[in-house]
């Protein structure tokens, strides 16, 4: 159970640079006032941003990846968030084994 | 039932913290074989099961910490680290300044509650505050319990280590992608929603591609949001 110094240090700075993005957006909230074309930009975000984080794994990283994620994404509009998951993985494992 | 009485707001503190369980239940669950996974990557980039539940219980971010993990190298580079983290976690700026006006907690409550953010409980509350506010005890009672799961998971994982096998065998390395397929459909299926996927999706993939992790991140999201922008009404006042 041992933690090097140099590793501690990263993982504060990490910690420190994480906890300010987390609570950096309060500080933005209070001033804005949206409406129209501004208002369906800001709630553009949410999928925007999970879209964004995924779409290197899903889209290029293989044919098996691709198209397991079509396949999870027509189950995401049909089932509840585990079994989406769960359709997810096994059919990432069938392409695996198929391709 | 008397202190119900006395105290109407526990009933709804309870009813508020059993739908958080609800909601997260699956993330939470999904999440485990990532953590696992984290861990085994981490102790056999060389990290000790102290440090990686010291960094799953400080940093508590999945994305920055298996980025961290894949550019591993001792002595840890901190300011590259530290850089690569920002702009990983730079999301969570636009993420808290869209949650915080949907929200009912105060201030200091806030700043203390914010460190349990994640993209998971961030989405699911979003979700919430379509039809209600979020409560504090609704975003605390998920938050602490995907945080201290996280915490457990990618310990043992590093404890466990090469016990577990190829991950990517199991699927498990698909889990965090097929989780997120299942929340971004949660925000519908309206013509600027999918414009948004799609151009999002576009860029990051060929950002990724060209430039590399992780500028796909921030400039998918704002091509995604600079789509919403332009497809939608301009005299919309939704």
């Amino acid at each position: 159970m041992s933690v090097d110094t140099t590793t501690l240090l990263a993982i504060l700075a990490m910690a420190a640079v994480t906890y300010v993005t987390r609570i950096a957006g309060l500080f933005v909230a209070d001033r804005l006032v949206l409406t129209g074309r501004a208002k369906a930009a800001f709630d553009a975000i949410p999928p925007a941003v999970l879209v964004a984080v995924i779409a290197p794994t899903a889209l290029t990283t293989g044919w098996a990846e691709a198209i397991a994620a079509t396949i999870t994404a027509i189950a995401a509009f049909r089932l509840p968030l585990l079994a989406t998951v769960a359709v997810g993985v096994v059919s990432v494992v069938v392409l695996r084994h198929l391709i | 039932m008397m202190m119900d009485q006395a105290n109407p707001h526990l009933k709804d503190y309870r009813r508020e913290a059993r739908a958080s369980l609800r909601d997260i239940a699956p993330a939470a669950i999904a999440a485990i074989p990532i953590g696992l996974l984290f861990g085994a990557v981490a102790a056999a980039k060389g990290m000790s099961p102290a440090e990686v539940a010291l960094m799953s219980g400080l940093v508590f971010a999945g994305g920055a910490q298996f980025a961290a993990i894949e550019a591993w190298v001792n002595p840890a580079p901190v300011a590259a680290l530290a850089f690569a983290t920002f702009l990983i976690n730079v999301r969570h700026v636009l993420m808290g300044a869209s949650l915080s006006p949907k929200t009912t907690m105060t201030r200091p409550q806030e700043f203390l509650s914010y460190f349990f953010m994640t993209d998971e409980t961030w989405a699911l509350s979003e979700r919430r505050a379509l039809d209600r506010p979020v409560t504090g005890a609704y975003w605390m009672a998920m938050g602490v319990v995907l945080w201290a799961n996280w915490l457990v998971s990618t310990t043992l994982g590093a404890i466990l280590g090469s016990f577990l096998g190829d991950p990517e065998k199991l699927g498990a390395d698909f889990a965090f992608t097929a989780l997120f397929i299942g929340l971004i459909a949660g925000f519908g299926r309206s013509r600027v929603t999918l414009v948004t996927v799609a151009v999002s999706a576009a860029v990051a993939a060929l950002v990724h591609h060209f430039v590399g992790a992780p500028w796909h991140v921030a400039s998918g999201a704002i091509a995604g949001i600079a789509a919403a922008y332009l497809s939608a009404p301009r005299e919309a006042h939704a």
